[in-house]
């Protein structure tokens, strides 16, 4: 099923549109996304800002099928996947998007290496060999090549912060989407990961969301997008 | 998980060890009463009877027993013809007084038998601590009598006796003394040579009952039936007569078994409680292995997986202690005098024991595993990364 918009918009490797989502219960609840399309393009890097409650997670979660929609409809690779089922979901989040949150949600029992190789191992295209070869050097892209063996939570926040990153390019994912992934980082270190993300993504032709509240971060991105009551505008 | 780990061993163990005890109880009680009284008893004739007449029903005709057994040795000869008999006795059985050395009693039992029949079919042999069966063998007015019996009358090997069943006192010597651990046989039980019992019952011809040894005795029910079809005598068999006992001993084992599984149960619960509280602490870890592509079966699995860890190292450990707890408790002294006679512990090695406690522990683990994987594999990770998990 793909819209004669999606057709037209042949760049675009993660889109959606008329995007509608309903939080909370009974008086509660609140129309959080309404109607919203976006179009994620490969080697390009967009930042969606707002302020808080606007409803750019909330995007952002819908775009990485952890979450699903009220309405509307979401695409990536073509595929559309706002109302398929929880295992198509799962597949595709393991195949095309790489996530990093504001948290870094590393398992803090295994080391940065294992952390990496954590996606590799879940998809399965690559022999446990290559896995680890390419998870340090994904570790030596984001500077840790010394820290592989280091257990996660004998890391520092920003070096924490950078495994994720590197963990999130593991499978080589078409999206990655980012959720404030500076905003438990000091200035040195934001202005790392942050470099880390739009380097590595115009290296590999890969499409860049990111959820941000640093409007210098933003004015670096390609594109931004503001948003407002669960609208762009 | 430790305490969980440990409640499993234990559970498991002490399941082994209680049944191994309630086992070998019941085993020691049923090889005593095979060896005593045979697996079949084959008595009286089965004659057509009037049961009830009336002008409704009409009259109902059926076979009752009656009259003991005319042609004992015919019978005895067509029983041994049966693949899993292994022998038959004839037996004549009456009530005689005895008086020994320093007293009487007007109720002892006499056993009429031929030494050799009665051999094939019971551990008499085994069952004699004093004295021996060539006396007996070799001497007509030789008796055999039990422990409890002679130890009241003050009789030892080669003291004289009296018996009196109404027909005058008749002199007997004792031969040698058994032991079957059974009380009731051992005070009351005198086997004689059947000539001598035939002469001092006044009975010259027939028996009271053939006793029947089996090859297998699990297969008596079946082999009574058809006995008792070929022969057209009343045959009882070895769990009909015991069965009230037969009964108590399965009631303790299944009774033991609730109450130590009891145990197993608790560490489930434990289990459940530490896997459920495990889930709770990991939901991000849950959330983010859901969004790098792991499916809601990969995270069950992995709860699924810790609790067959415990399970397996639970079981295995159980098992090992189970088996050292059976051998040491076997070695126990216990002084038993009753049923049956022991003077340790009586176990049973039985891989049952061992299959019925893993299997126990597996049902109870996997339902303690099972609801925390569920709950775990239907986190939403959009909720959990957003903060809303329930």
């Amino acid at each position: 099923m793909t819209s004669p918009t999606a057709l037209a918009d042949r760049s675009a490797v993660l889109r959606c549109e008329n995007l509608h989502r309903h939080l909370g219960a009974s008086e509660a609840r609140a129309h959080v996304l309404r109607g919203v399309s976006f179009a994620a393009r490969r080697g390009e890097v967009c930042a969606i800002v707002g302020p808080s409650g606007c409803g750019k997670s909330t995007l952002l979660y819908q775009l990485g099928l952890l979450d699903r929609p009220d309405g509307g409809e979401i695409w990536l690779d073509g595929a559309a996947l706002g109302g398929a089922d929880d295992e198509a979901r799962t597949a595709a989040r393991g195949r095309h998007l790489g996530f990093v949150f504001q948290f870094h949600y590393l398992l803090l029992e295994f080391s940065a290496l294992e952390n990496v190789m954590l996606p590799m191992r879940k998809l399965g295209r690559l022999t446990p060999a290559a896995m680890e070869a390419r998870a340090r050097e994904l570790l030596a892209a984001v500077g840790l090549a010394d820290k592989a063996a280091r257990p996660a939570a004998h890391l520092s926040g920003g070096e924490q912060q950078r495994v994720a990153v590197a963990r999130a390019l593991a499978n080589e994912p078409a999206v990655i989407l980012a959720d404030e992934p500076t905003g438990n980082l000091d200035a040195a270190n934001s202005e790392a990961v942050f470099a880390l993300l739009c380097r590595l993504a115009r290296e590999h032709r890969q499409a860049v969301v990111m959820v941000t509240h640093n409007p210098e971060l933003a004015a670096r991105c390609d594109v931004t997008r503001p948003m407002r009551d669960g609208r762009f505008v | 998980m430790l305490m969980s780990l440990a409640g499993i061993v234990f559970g498991v163990g002490f399941f082994i060890v209680t049944q191994a005890q309630t086992g070998g109880f019941e085993q020691f009680f049923i090889r005593t009463i095979l060896g005593t009284n045979g697996a079949l008893r084959i008595e009286d004739r089965l004659r057509p009877t009037l049961f009830a007449a009336d002008a409704a029903a009409g009259v109902t005709l059926g076979l009752a027993p009656q009259g003991g057994i005319e042609d004992p040795e015919r019978v005895a000869e067509a029983v041994r013809q049966f693949r899993n008999v292994t022998g038959a006795a004839v037996v004549l059985l009456g009530g005689a007084a005895i008086t020994g050395a320093t007293g009487s009693d007007p109720l002892a039992r006499v056993f009429g038998i031929n030494l050799d029949d009665q051999l094939a079919v019971s551990d008499l042999r085994g069952q004699v601590s004093r004295g021996d069966l060539t006396d007996f063998r070799r001497a007509p007015d030789g008796a055999l009598l039990g422990g409890v019996l002679a130890g009241r009358l003050g009789l030892g090997v080669g003291d004289a006796f009296l018996l009196d069943s109404g027909g005058g006192p008749r002199r007997y010597r004792v031969s040698a003394i058994y032991e079957t651990g059974v009380n009731d046989i051992d005070r009351v039980r005198v086997y004689l040579h059947l000539r001598e019992a035939r002469s001092l019952l006044r009975r010259p011809t027939g028996a009271s009952f053939l006793q029947v040894g089996l090859l297998d005795p699990d297969r008596a029910p079946a082999d009574a039936a058809q006995i008792q079809a070929v022969t057209g005598h009343a045959v009882t068999t070895w769990q009909q007569r015991e069965k009230t006992w037969l009964e108590v001993f399965r009631a303790l084992r299944v009774s033991s078994a609730i109450t130590v599984s009891t145990i197993i149960l608790v560490a489930g619960l434990g289990m459940f409680n530490t896997l459920a509280m495990l889930v709770l602490e990991k939901t991000r870890e849950i959330a983010i292995l859901r969004a790098t592509g792991h499916t809601r079966r990969d995270i069950a699995e992995i709860f699924l997986w810790q609790g067959a860890l415990v399970l397996v190292a639970g079981t295995a450990l159980g098992c090992l202690f189970g088996a050292g707890a059976t051998w040491a408790v076997s070695r126990l002294p216990i002084r038993i005098r009753g049923i049956f006679s022991a003077d340790s512990f009586v176990v049973e090695w039985s891989p049952w024991h061992y299959v019925t406690a893993a299997a126990t522990a597996t049902v109870v683990v996997l339902a303690a595993s099972w609801v925390p994987a569920r709950r775990a594999a239907r986190l939403e990770p959009g909720e959990v990364i957003r903060g809303n998990a329930q």
